[in-house]
């Protein structure tokens, strides 16, 4: 065969080689394929571990006994034992260390989520002992007449 | 013959190229390794919601929110809960305020305040990444960025994800977004860093009313597992073919 019909072939394999040990450089060398396939598991196998190391936030209940007892012990005596202590006071993250005080939402909002009354018939929300906010006690911040730790109604101060 | 200097140079360049070249696409596909490790895994995450019990009151996306550092302000969530108030006159009324993050305190509804009387249902669903078993964002990926673990997870790696936002318009249920923070695509992991630790998912911890469960399905023994495969569950948007991992108990024809 022609030189000048080979040429063009062995430019190509240049290029092919340029562009093949590019990739070997800039690929990290954990890139591959996993249990599901080339389809769904080719991946950066780093990565899996970058995620598992995620920092957790929310530490559950547990978490607060030993410190607020009180509140915990009182909380798990009342209807709001369902409720998590960091759904109203935020995540716990390394409390006391950091962040060293939790917040106080001290807001109307607060208690609405659940108690402000929507009649909605094949919902549990319907069945949650519900206030109309306009008309209960407006004007009035909730925490100064029920304890939202322990809001038994029969054991109000 | 005396080689010339041309054609040693060709040989060598030649050589060397193939050398290189060789591991290179061996690495690309190599069917033994994938065949051996898809052997039958013994845990696929599921996830389990019941909107009999779901009240609206929030806490799980503002947990979601704060648990996954996504940007509390932001119209964009991980999760979401969505309000359905179907009419007796069959119209129905869809809102999703700031994704349901606080809560849904108000019975307006799409600028209507329907009477107690005219409502013949109404209800809440959470949603959230399906985690499908067949999931069309990972196969749109053009970078291999984002990928789905053998217990079913699907991923998104960061550092990888060039932001074309391919794999949020190729997601049927409008599950992932673009992080306006870090410019990357962004989706539910089912808080894979929690669940690994045997934790539950910040959203699953946050629910007072146990509307949001999580579960091996592989597991005969497992509650929810037992639940899914016991009881008459639904899917969202079947049809697509995406085999979703989130299963719905008293999903209603209004919920889309
Ligand atoms: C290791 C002990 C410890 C644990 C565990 C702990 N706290 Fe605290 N917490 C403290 C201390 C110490 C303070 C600061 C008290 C102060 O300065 O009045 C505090 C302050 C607070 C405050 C603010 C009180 C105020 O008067 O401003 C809240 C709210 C709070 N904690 C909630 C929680 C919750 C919810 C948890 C569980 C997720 C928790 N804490 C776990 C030790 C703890
Ligand atoms: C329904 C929302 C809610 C939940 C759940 C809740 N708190 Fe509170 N917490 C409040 C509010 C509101 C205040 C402010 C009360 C006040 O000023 O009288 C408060 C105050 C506190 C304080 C400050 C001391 C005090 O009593 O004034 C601590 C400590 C505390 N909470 C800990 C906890 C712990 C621990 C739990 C979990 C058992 C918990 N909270 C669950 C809403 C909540
Ligand atoms: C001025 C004091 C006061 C304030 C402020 C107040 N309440 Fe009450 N609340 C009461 C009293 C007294 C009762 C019991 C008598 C009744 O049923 O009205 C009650 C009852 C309730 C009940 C039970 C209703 C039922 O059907 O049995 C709920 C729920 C409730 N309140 C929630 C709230 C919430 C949420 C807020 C804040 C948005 C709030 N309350 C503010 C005094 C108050
Ligand atoms: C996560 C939802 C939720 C939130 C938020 C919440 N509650 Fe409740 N609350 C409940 C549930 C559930 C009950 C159980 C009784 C029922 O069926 O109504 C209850 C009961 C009550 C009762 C009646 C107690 C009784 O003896 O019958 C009062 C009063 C009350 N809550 C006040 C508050 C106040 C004040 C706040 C805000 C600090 C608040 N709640 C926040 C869910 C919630």
């Amino acid at each position: 065969m022609n030189r000048h019909v080979l040429r063009p072939v062995f430019v190509a394999l240049g290029l092919l080689a340029i562009i093949l040990i590019a990739r070997t450089i800039m690929v990290p060398s954990d890139f591959r394929i996993s249990e599901k396939g080339f389809m769904y598991g080719y991946h950066r196998q780093g990565n899996e571990a970058e995620w598992e190391n995620f920092k957790v936030k929310y530490r559950s209940k547990k978490y607060c006994e030993d410190c607020h007892g009180d509140e915990v012990s009182g909380n798990l005596s009342s209807p709001h034992k369902i409720i998590e202590c960091e759904n109203c006071h935020g995540p716990a993250i390394d409390h006391p260390d950091n962040p060293e005080k939790l917040p106080i939402d001290r807001n109307r909002d607060l208690c609405l989520r659940c108690h402000a009354k929507l009649p909605y018939p094949t919902s549990m929300r319907s069945e949650i002992k519900g206030i109309d906010p306009k008309a209960h006690h407006p004007e009035k911040a909730c925490f100064s007449c029920h304890n939202p730790h322990h809001p038994n109604l029969e054991d109000r101060k | 013959m005396q080689p010339s200097r041309r054609k040693f140079l060709k040989t060598v360049c030649a050589g060397a190229a193939s050398l290189i070249a060789a591991p290179v696409i061996l690495k690309f596909l190599e069917p033994g390794e994938a065949l051996a490790a898809m052997e039958k895994s013994k845990l696929r995450w599921a996830f389990l919601v019941d909107t009999h019990k779901c009240i609206g009151c929030g806490f799980c996306v503002k947990a979601c929110k704060n648990e996954n550092e996504i940007p509390y302000d932001a119209s964009v969530s991980r999760t979401w809960v969505e309000r359905y108030v179907v009419k007796k006159d069959g119209t129905v009324l869809i809102d999703s305020p700031k994704a349901g993050r606080d809560g849904f305190t108000s019975p307006e509804v799409e600028g209507q305040t329907p009477e107690a009387q005219d409502i013949a249902k109404a209800f809440f669903v959470p949603k959230l990444c399906n985690q499908c078993e067949n999931p069309p964002c990972v196969q749109v990926c053009p970078v291999g960025a984002t990928y789905q673990l053998k217990e079913g997870v699907v991923l998104v790696d960061r550092k990888w994800c060039i932001g074309c936002g391919y794999c949020i318009a190729s997601c049927p249920y409008g599950a992932r977004f673009f992080n306006p923070q870090l410019k990357v695509a962004e989706k539910c992991t089912f808080c894979y860093h929690r669940i690994k630790k045997g934790m539950k998912p910040a959203c699953v911890g946050a629910c007072p009313v146990g509307a949001r469960q999580i579960g091996n399905i592989k597991d005969p023994e497992d509650p929810v597992a037992k639940v899914i495969t016991t009881s008459r569950v639904a899917v969202l948007k079947d049809e697509y073919g995406t085999d979703p991992q989130v299963y719905y108990l008293g999903l209603d024809r209004a919920v889309r």
